[in-house]
């Protein structure tokens, strides 16, 4: 192919802009507006800049349980990423081999994927209330997450095991190692970058997650619950400083794994194939 | 071959041990959760409680109620405009992003551009819209500062159309990523053949790269459609709350404590978003495709 492009590339090109644009101006738009001065309300005109609506954050009697919600978001969200990444390690090998009832189990975990969310937390929160136990955000909450957290995980682990070179795991055991040595010392390394991927959406699916969690978490909300509920009582751009931080969270969380994953890359190539560098 | 056998043995185990910690959620907290769905469906209510039953009470009021078809009809009507313009979206992105990007690594960066808001909260990117599209919005504003209006717009927020501006809003993404998948899939050599072959861009597109993504089409289909027609917080919060689908419906439903009621509607949705499944995946084999 030559190097001069064709028109219609100019043509996606501002399309694909304007995609962009249309994903991400919103918003740019609110942490803007976030920076509001203190009489300013909820579009523009700026009435000044300040940090005013971010102060008001601190305040706890101002707008709900900011703080209390973040921190329970951010365990819940561990302990679902650290649950998704062993149980798709776990279930993805498990696929790699034939077993009875492979088959019910693929179909159910994409049901787990397409079935309305409301339902499952509906479902949940039903069960929970039925046998007397109470709901809440560590326990329904955490399993009705795990439905949505874990089929992304297992995507991305049979797309991983599809394109996994067997011939390394036969040759560890050539060499006498046992399944769990293969395990550890072969796949695993050779793996561990998508369990970035898997870790990342562990995390932020079960951070920003919210029509499964809302009738599974109980008396004490999660973040995007506590969001939702101040869209109906809050009319200052406070809701706006609120959405710019936990934005701006995400984008930190997203940052470090893709830090982490080209890390990773770098580690390997310095480490990796010594052909045609010494001994010949 | 008496060794093989041996071994198979154990090997079945692990599997299963392997695959348990998932069978157990998707138990526990799927299959359960939607069969007690079904069974408190046929339960009745009083304004306070439910109780065990079995009635079809619940069904022959959904079922002969004339809300019910409207809002099942205005959930299609949602879920077939959002699927029309975010396959034609996703598929442009994809597309330029397959086929007009030279460079790996330029891919991969604005592949990630494209997903990066995925991963941020729904919620927030909802309410990210009022001040674009608040009569005093940014929208209005630009719009009268042209001439192109003299009165704001009343129909920008809280209408249909910012409900399915933020339906394609959060769910392009969910076209781009599979059909840009299966684009990368496709050799090149294929399109080089139609295009030495005579055909024209448009001809290549239509008779070679289209019928090569409709798996990618079809998954991107799968996840769009179901997502919004189980949607209750987008409709609910865009719309202002006077549009309703059927999400929407059940969650009134749970807020007025009546579970038996939400569950047979809820088992309604179920099916139809079944049906629509089921009539999608008769174009594409699933498991081929991972």
């Amino acid at each position: 192919m030559d190097g001069k492009r064709p028109s219609s590339f100019y043509i996606l090109a501002a399309v694909f802009a304007l995609f962009i644009l249309f994903l991400y101006g919103p918003t740019i738009t609110i942490g803007i507006l976030s920076f509001q001065g203190e009489g300013g309300g909820l579009t523009f005109p700026m009435r000044g800049v300040s940090l005013h609506w971010f102060a008001e954050l601190f305040q706890q009697q101002a707008v709900g349980d900011i703080w209390g919600s973040f921190s329970r978001s951010l365990i819940l969200g561990l302990m679902v990423m650290v649950t998704t990444v062993v149980v798709s390690i776990m279930g993805g090998l498990a696929f790699r081999k034939k077993f009875a009832g492979s088959g019910v189990l693929f179909y159910l975990v994409i049901a787990s994927l397409v079935i309305p969310s409301i339902l499952v937390s509906l479902g949940v929160g039903l069960i929970f209330s039925q046998s007397g136990l109470p709901v809440h955000w560590a326990t329904s909450g955490y399993g009705a997450q795990l439905t949505w957290t874990l089929p992304f995980g297992l995507l991305i682990m049979f797309a991983v095991f599809n394109r996994f070179d067997k011939s390394y795991e036969e040759a560890a055991r050539d060499l006498g190692a046992s399944p769990w040595q293969t395990f550890r010392f072969v796949v695993l390394p050779i793996i561990a970058p998508s369990l970035i991927g898997v870790a990342l959406f562990g995390f932020t699916l079960s951070y920003d997650e919210f029509a499964r969690t809302l009738l599974t978490s109980g008396s004490y909300n999660t973040l995007p619950l506590e969001i939702y509920g101040m869209t109906t009582n809050v009319t200052t751009p406070v809701i706006f400083a609120l959405g710019t931080l936990t934005t701006a969270f995400s984008f930190i969380v997203i940052g470090v794994a893709l830090a982490a994953f080209m890390l990773f890359g770098r580690r390997r190539a310095k480490q990796g194939s010594d052909a045609g560098k010494g001994m010949v | 071959m008496q060794a093989q056998l041996r071994k198979s043995l154990p090997q079945a185990a692990i599997a299963w041990f392997l695959a348990s910690p998932l069978t157990l959620v998707l138990a526990g907290f799927l299959v359960l959760p939607i069969v007690m769905i079904v069974i408190v469906s046929f339960w009745g209510a009083t304004e306070f409680s439910i109780y065990p039953a079995f009635l079809f009470d619940n069904y022959e009021f959904l079922l002969s109620s004339r809300v019910t078809y409207a809002v099942f009809l205005n959930t299609a009507k949602y879920a077939l405009v959002t699927w029309a313009i975010t396959l034609v979206l996703g598929f442009t992105v994809a597309y330029f992003l397959a086929f007009h990007v030279r460079s790996l690594t330029w891919q991969v960066a604005l592949f990630l551009l494209c997903t990066i808001p995925f991963w941020t909260s729904n919620i927030i990117r909802m309410i990210s819209w009022i001040p674009f599209l608040g009569r005093n919005g940014i929208a209005n504003s630009a719009l009268i500062s042209m001439g192109v209006i003299d009165e704001p717009l009343e129909w920008l927020l809280f209408s249909d159309f910012s409900v399915i501006l933020a339906f394609v809003h959060l769910y392009t993404l969910f076209m781009v990523v599979p059909i840009f998948n299966t684009m990368m899939r496709i050799d090149k050599s294929l399109i080089e053949a139609a295009y030495d072959n005579g055909a024209t861009g448009f001809q290549t597109l239509t008779n070679v790269i289209i019928p090569l993504t409709k798996p990618g089409i079809v998954i991107g289909s799968i996840f769009v459609v179901t997502l919004v027609m189980g949607d209750f917080i987008t409709v609910r919060f865009m719309s202002g709350s006077q549009s309703a689908n059927v999400g929407r419906l059940i969650s009134n439903d749970i807020a007025l404590l009546q579970y038996p009621s939400a569950a047979a509607t809820a088992v309604v949705l179920l099916i139809t978003v079944l049906i629509v499944i089921g009539i999608l995946l008769r174009f594409v084999d699933i498991r081929k495709e991972l």
